[in-house]
């Protein structure tokens, strides 16, 4: 069946900023789906409120709207462009639930829009449970026995019947969010509240458990004809009970037999046709027992899921895409297969290789917080390997994870918990396969280790195989290392790194002896069918076997280090930038390959670049690559921390590094020499000083004076950092902030208390400097940056300080030699400007300042560090009025860390972020804040308490609540400020006061917006509690009074109805001019 | 990884790749084949097709999951040689009743690890299949590619006579080498059709498949006479798969002539091969063949897409069959031999055979437009190239197993109504 030719414009519907269980795989999804809908003629419209996303750039859409995504603001894209269809499935959680309210309100209907890729019964079949188990008991599939509640009540009833423990999970939540596993009638009462009161329609399924067996997932298509195909399986290590986003997943399943395969095919299909997913990808999940082989479905997402994400990037079968072409009528077998180009999509991939993915948690960021890992996922990010055998894949999982490991231990940093070691096997945590491993080397049997971990023992038979082989290279000096030795530890996944710890040398010597046996790295490629039919897309991954595959260059090769597993501090913001100058390099001629090992990613689609490698960010394996590519240069500025500590050792290697040099990087994170280079340009600067030990930091103290901002060199995201008030408190962290970074210094810089905070994104092609956008920070600085909302153009500074830090700006990138993206940091107190920081690469910030301008800045910088001048760009005018205000709000994944302190602070916590833009400041941070469901409420009680300092601040801002017609609660020392500026207060009681106290208000649902900032470090204190409650129950939270000030704004934007849409196209967007031929690579690199 | 014994394969073109034995010691040549099923390798070794060559598996890790008896597809490994990327050393799996290295030593099967299998699949793919000799004790690789070139290949050969029974069963009863499966799947109590199966090499999962559709099988000598055959009064006759050079069976296919018209017929695989000879096409040898469980597969009477489990090496030629019937074949003038025309069209091609009347293109593979099934209009006789009874392999095209019962009842549209519910 043809192309519909009904439809002519398509809404497509993004999932808004990445949070935790919904990351960069749906810009992976909604870019591939947006592209393949355009190309073949469609008029797309798209709604999505992240900024740091490719599908978002306007070239992907004909209206693209960063706008909230919710009904609310849906429903106006609707009004305004009329589309003839909704693509719901490509949108994750947010994209579908936001579709379904718009179905059912009418507003679909209204308006004559139809839903495509799933239909609003099929979406409540597959989402809602109890619909769910009933279509599988039609089909004579097995469901886990369970029952629902809508009362805690209920819930204990069930546990009558079924006993402990219990798996609950709420009812449309994403990422399994208010769901766990209860072993006693205290915490199924906990949980079922919980879960409850996160679940939209106050549900919760109560199921018996499956814990301990095996899980996989299967990927299905299906398409109008009702051809379907299993696209991937995948078998998670981890048992049923861990998320299967914590889990580390292996694609092909391995330990089942044709037969339990085939069942558990026919079921996926079954599920897929019965529960009526007419086009589209699906994914299912079975547990099996693995004493019998019962098999019971656990659930199916009829829509693009991260699995999806994970098995295209596995098999190089583009779901996304194809699932937008089924989407528009077209049939799978009517689809060509882009790998092969001969054969039709209708098929199975076939694949001859093993994938390991495993997730990357950031539980260090959220000290105090539970880091067991259960039913709700808790990870950030993940690493996705791909080698021959399972043990080389895993050990290549296991370093590209960007945590200081080289691999699965062996690498010298193993730390284990003697007194718990079991502990560290039977309960799932982020480290228990290092625990397994160890297990394994201490001599412990595969059996006794199976029965703690649930484990499936063919895993462990290979875990055991890798610390076989590491005890043999023990055994043996380097130079004693035979050549057959050296290639069986290679196979094992084991890097040099690791060699070099086990034969206590260090990595350049493995890699050397490596060499000289003559084990050298082969590149395979991803081909879809297991090398059947010739493939023609250049998609590789590194084994140590026989045959290299690499198809030789026919231009000039620039190679691009991307960013990794998403954590927080690195996120989708780098990838978006490494993205950017891959389509630029290759529109100027170069032949573009990129290395990264995130599988969520834009990047590492195989037609993003024109050669792709899905290997670790590590030193041996770019090196490898770039012993094959040989490329002309290779970016590390785009990518974030990740390349950019690997630019020196690539230095020293002889591989030429393009743009900006790793010796001016240097000098900007250098705080002694770029001191000396701001006092050579006269910029002033925070006093500051650099410490190598406790002592010689309470000297630095002494002289530059408290607070303090005490950082770790070299770390992204504010790693470590904290603001010091007193000596006291500055050793502790000193010390905590050494752990982080061994090789590197503390720096210690007086904190500007109350200053506005800037940042600047730039480009400099050595002659001049671009300025891509100056945003003002809404937080004062204190606040890292990735956490603070930040506007373009700036809403209170005087346009004198503007140009000053657009001077500032100029003078530094040209003095330390940028060749490409600079971004600096200034804070602004009394008038005057200080910088804080300089990176001369890309930022956080990129995407956002691009975005709110029409200028891609990682594009520009791509262009000039192949050697084009920016004066040849046409780019427009820098200082040019842009007719609206953009907002960028930072997400915080604080609801997923409970025990945690939601304070902002200098160390970054933000998984993601959004853009709201309007014509006016406090519309445009409406938006910003309605995007991330930081519900602003129109009317009810605000409670307000500020710290001493910001007393005389709070008065406004009590008074325009108090005239937007909201009650005004406070505690003793804030109301008695208010009462005197003669604002009516109520007071309350602070938790230790006595009861009832605040707590019990916010508990109890009688406040709907808290203002409450803290002053200094105060853990576990009144204000804490406060925050826990509000995250908790849900009540927007605010800590700051500027975030306060702006709050009040937006409440006001709101009750006016001042919020509309449009779309990034209606500002005027920078087209790149055609390169004047293509220039010289050598000229490139000089 | 000590106590390993070295193993080499060597490929008559001089190509070697060294390894460690995961099986029997010895030396055995075979054609080298790859299949590309992720699982199933135990049914793939007991496949009596296979007689004659040695299969390489992409899948890299193999043996995971053990073997056992309900998943032997015959009394036997026919495969020549084994060769894998990683043989697992243990088995887990609550089916498993031994470890793969352990059952293929017992079946003295010569199987090698650590070899570059995707290299061989790519030398396999470019040069096409070719004769190979895998070896325990001759390590020499000169001398072992001297020996794959010395060695018989398969054009030509009869395999046949060497995997079949020599006297007729039936089945669910113990078959006469002493063989008794299992899992027989559920015998009908009450047959509705009482079919006699050629074996060629028959894999038990089809037999097994035949009794689920309702039939009652015996299974005979594939020398066995056309009288003989109708002697047992049959509703039906089954052709089944089987190894080596379809054209060397012509006992069969000569045989089949004289069944054609009388019953109705049901051909697989190599079944299909003597179908498509006896209504007077020719076959060819490809490349490297089909074997894997993930080729598509187009009905043409339905437009639908199956996802199917194959295995061979030889093709038919439908265009060889005779000149085409535009009339039966919509009105169209396509070439009958370009079959990707007819595909386009969702068309399906009828040509007269000069003795047996019209013949269609019912099934198509979409990788490369060759052919997977064909039906002889005027004689209720059909027969597809892939294996429906999968065993490995997806199980999408298992209504043929109803269609062949609807045929027996007598009905025209018994591959266009079947499959609309299929799994």
């Amino acid at each position: 069946m043809p192309r519909r030719s009904d439809i002519q414009t398509i809404l497509v519907i993004g999932s808004g900023p990445i949070v935790i269980g919904q990351a960069c795989e749906f810009d992976y999804s909604g870019a591939q789906a947006c592209k393949v809908l355009r190309d073949d003629g469609f008029r797309v419209v798209l709604v999505n409120s992240n900024p740091a996303t490719i599908m978002t750039d306007p070239e992907f859409a004909d209206r693209t709207y960063v706008e909230p995504v919710t009904p609310e603001f849906v429903e106006k894209v609707i009004a305004a462009e009329r589309p003839d269809a909704l693509l719901p499935t490509l949108g994750g959680q947010t994209g579908l639930n936001c579709a379904v309210a718009l179905a059912e309100s009418g507003v679909l209907e209204r308006y004559g829009v139809e839903l495509i890729g799933a239909k609003l019964d099929v979406i409540k079949k597959g989402e809602d449970r109890r619909l769910f188990a009933e279509a599988m008991v039609r089909i004579g599939l097995e469901v886990p026995r369970g029952g629902y509640a809508h009362a805690v009540g209920d819930a204990e009833q069930f546990a009558g019947e079924f006993g402990f423990p219990l798996v609950i999970r709420p009812s449309f939540t994403m990422g399994g969010a208010g769901g766990g596993i209860v072993y006693n009638v205290d915490e199924l009462r906990d949980q079922v509240a919980h879960g409850l009161s996160l679940s939209p329609i106050t549900e919760v399924l109560i199921e018996e458990s499956v814990i301990g067996w095996k899980e996989y997932e299967m990927e299905v298509m299906r398409d109008v004809h009702d051809n379907a195909v299993i696209v991937c399986s995948i078998e998670n290590i981890d048992a049923m009970g861990v998320h299967t986003g914590d889990s580390i997943t292996v694609a092909p399943a391995q330990t089942l037999s044709d037969r339990e395969y085939q069942t558990m095919r026919d079921a996926s299909l079954a599920i897929l046709r019965e529960i009526g997913v007419e086009t589209g990808g699906s994914n299912v999940q079975f547990a099996v027992n693995p004493a019998d082989g019962r098999m019971v479905v656990i659930e199916m997402n009829p829509r693009v899921s991260r699995s999806s994400a994970l098995a295209s990037k596995a098999t190089g079968f583009p779901i996304a895409k194809i699932a937008a072409k089924l989407a528009v009528g077209y049939t799978l077998d009517e689809i060509s297969n882009d790998i092969t180009r001969e054969t039709p999509a209708c098929f199975e991939p076939s694949i001859d290789y093993t994938v390991v993915k495993v997730p990357r948690w950031a539980f260090e960021k959220f000290k105090g917080t539970d880091t067991t890992l259960t039913t709700r996922m808790k990870s950030v990010g993940e690493a996705m390997a791909i080698g021959r055998t399972f043990t080389e894949a895993l050990g290549k999982a296991f370093r590209s994870l960007e945590n200081g490991r080289y691999g699965l231990g062996a690498d010298g940093r193993d730390t284990f918990d003697e007194l718990k070691f079991d502990r560290g096997l039977t309960v799932p945590n982020e480290n228990r396969m290092f625990y397994v491993a160890d297990a394994l080397w201490r001599g412990r049997s595969v059996e006794e280790v199976a029965a703690l971990t649930h484990i499936d023992p063919w895993f462990l038979d290979r875990i055991k195989a890798i610390v076989e082989v590491e005890g043999m290279v023990r055994q043996v000096s380097l130079e004693g290392m035979t050549s057959e030795l050296m290639r069986t530890a290679k196979q094992h996944g084991l890097s040099d790194v690791q060699l070099g710890y086990l034969t206590r040398t260090n990595e350049l010597s493995v890699r050397a002896r490596r060499l000289e046996l003559g084990v050298k790295a082969t590149f395979k490629s991803v081909d879809t069918c297991a090398g059947e039919f010739l493939a023609t897309t250049p998609y590789y991954y590194k084994t140590y076997e026989e045959e290299d595959e690499v198809a030789p260059a026919t231009r000039p090769r620039v190679m691009i280090l991307g960013a990794g597993p998403n954590r927080i501090g690195q996120g989708i913001e780098f990838d978006y930038c490494c993205v950017h100058a891959s389509y630029a390099l290759h529109d100027a001629g170069f032949e573009t390959v990129m290395v990264n090992c995130n599988p969520e990613t834009v990047s590492t689609d195989y037609d993003t670049s024109d050669r792709l490698y899905f290997e670790p960010l590590t030193f041996e394996d770019v090196m490898d690559i770039v012993e094959v590519e040989k490329p002309e240069g290779v970016l590390v500025t785009f990518g974030g921390q990740t390349p950019l500590k690997l630019a020196k050792a690539l230095e020293a290697a002889g591989v030429p590094i393009l743009g900006t040099k790793p010796e001016a990087i240097d000098l900007a994170e250098d705080r002694e020499r770029f001191a000396e280079v701001l006092d050579r340009l006269g910029i002033a600067y925070p006093p500051a000083g650099t410490a190598r030990s406790s002592a010689e930091a309470v000297e630095v103290a002494a002289r530059i004076g408290y607070p303090l901002l005490v950082r770790p060199s070299y770390v992204l995201g504010g790693r470590g950092m904290v603001i010091a008030y007193n000596e006291e408190y500055l050793l502790k962290h000193v010390a905590d902030a050494v752990v982080v970074s061994p090789d590197h210094p503390v720096l210690l810089d007086r904190f500007l208390e109350g200053a506005i905070e800037v940042d600047v994104d730039a480009v400099c092609d050595g002659r001049e400097v671009y300025i891509g956008g100056v945003m003002e920070h809404i937080e004062e600085a204190g606040i890292h940056s990735g956490d603070s909302a930040c506007c373009i153009p700036h809403f209170t500074l005087g346009d004198s300080t503007v140009e000053e830090i657009r001077g500032y700006t100029r003078r530094i990138a040209l003095e330390i030699g940028t060749h490409g993206l600079i971004n600096i940091q200034f804070a602004v107190k009394d008038s005057s400007v200080y910088v804080l920081e300089v990176n001369p690469r890309a930022s956080r910030t990129v995407p956002f300042v691009s975005k709110a301008t029409g200028v891609p800045l990682a594009k520009v910088a791509a262009r000039v560090m192949a050697g084009e001048m920016l004066a040849d760009l046409a780019l427009p005018d820098e200082g040019r009025e842009l007719g609206r205000f953009c907002v960028k709000e930072a997400v915080m994944p604080f609801g997923r860390f409970p025990g945690a302190d939601s304070v902002l602070g200098p160390e970054m916590k933000s998984t993601g972020e959004v853009m709201g833009s309007a014509t006016d400041f406090p519309a445009a941070y409406a938006k910003s804040q309605l995007a991330i469901d930081y519900s602003l409420p129109r009317d009810g009680a605000a409670f307000v308490s500020v710290c001493d300092r910001d007393k005389r601040a709070i008065v406004g801002v009590a008074r325009h609540l108090n005239q937007l017609g909201f009650r005004v609660l406070s505690t003793r020392g804030t109301a008695r400020a208010l009462r005197a500026a003669g604002i009516p207060v109520t007071e309350v009681l602070k938790v230790h006061e006595g009861r009832p106290n605040i707590v019990d208000a916010i508990t109890n649902g009688e406040v709907h917006i808290v203002i409450n900032t803290p002053f200094g470090r105060e853990t576990r204190s009144d204000g804490y509690h406060i925050r826990a409650a509000a995250i908790h129950h849900g009540v927007t939270n605010i800590t700051t009074m500027e975030a306060a000030q702006a709050a009040v704004g937006a409440i006001e934007a709101i009750l006016e109805d001042r919020l509309g849409v449009s779309p990034l196209q209606d500002v005027p967007q920078w087209v790149p001019p055609a390169p004047r031929g293509r220039p010289a690579a050598a000229e490139a690199i000089s | 990884m000590t106590d390993r014994r070295p193993a080499l394969l060597a490929l008559e073109d001089g190509t070697a790749f060294a390894g460690w034995s995961c099986g029997a010691p010895g030396t055995a040549d075979g054609e080298a084949v790859f299949n590309t099923s992720m699982t199933g390798y135990q049914e793939i070794l007991t496949d009596p097709s296979y007689a004659g060559q040695i299969v390489t598996m992409t899948m890299p890790q193999i043996g995971n999951y053990g073997a056992n008896r309900a998943d032997m597809e015959s009394r036997g490994v026919f495969a020549r040689g084994f060769v894998v990327r990683e043989m697992s050393r243990i088995s887990s799996s609550w089916r498993a009743e031994e470890g793969l290295p352990e059952f293929l030593t017992r079946h003295g099967v010569v199987a090698i690890e650590g070899v570059d299998t995707r290299r061989l699949t790519r030398h396999i793919r470019e040069r096409g299949a070719m004769r190979a000799v895998i070896s325990t004790e001759d390590l020499d690789p000169v001398s072992l590619a001297a020996k794959a070139a010395g060695s018989p290949g398969l054009v030509g050969r009869d395999l046949v006579r060497e995997v079949a029974v020599a006297s007729p069963y039936e089945w669910g009863s113990e078959d006469p080498t002493g063989y008794l499966p299992v899992d027989t799947g559920v015998l009908p109590l009450e047959p509705r059709h009482r079919v006699v199966a050629f074996d060629s090499g028959v894999k038990s999962n089809i037999l097994r498949q035949l009794a689920w559709a309702g039939c009652a099988v015996t299974v005979v000598p594939p020398t066995t006479s056309a009288s003989d055959v109708m002697a047992m009064r049959p509703d039906g006759v089954f052709l089944a798969n089987g190894p080596g050079d379809p054209s060397a069976v012509d006992y069969l296919y000569s045989t089949l002539r004289e069944l054609l018209g009388e019953v109705p017929v049901f051909g697989i695989c190599l079944g299909h091969q003597m179908l498509s000879l006896a209504l007077g096409a020719t076959t060819y040898k490809l490349k490297y063949g089909h074997r894997g469980g993930n080729q598509p597969v187009i009905n043409l009477l339905t437009g639908r897409v199956e996802i199917t489990s194959q295995n061979h090496g030889f093709c038919v030629d439908f265009a060889s069959v005779g000149s085409l019937n535009s009339e039966c074949s919509g009105g169209l003038e396509h070439d009958p031999a370009d079959i990707g025309a007819w595909v386009a069209a969702r068309t399906a091609p009828v040509v007269d055979s000069a003795a047996f009347g019209r013949v269609q293109l019912t099934h198509v593979n979409l990788n490369d437009m060759t052919v997977e099934g064909l039906r002889a209009l005027d004689r209720r006789a059909f027969s597809v190239q892939y294996h429906p009874e999968a065993a490995p392999g997806p199980h999408d095209a298992r209504y043929l197993f109803e269609a062949y019962s609807a045929l027996m009842d007598g009905r025209d549209d018994y591959l266009s109504d079947f499959g609309k519910g299929r799994a």
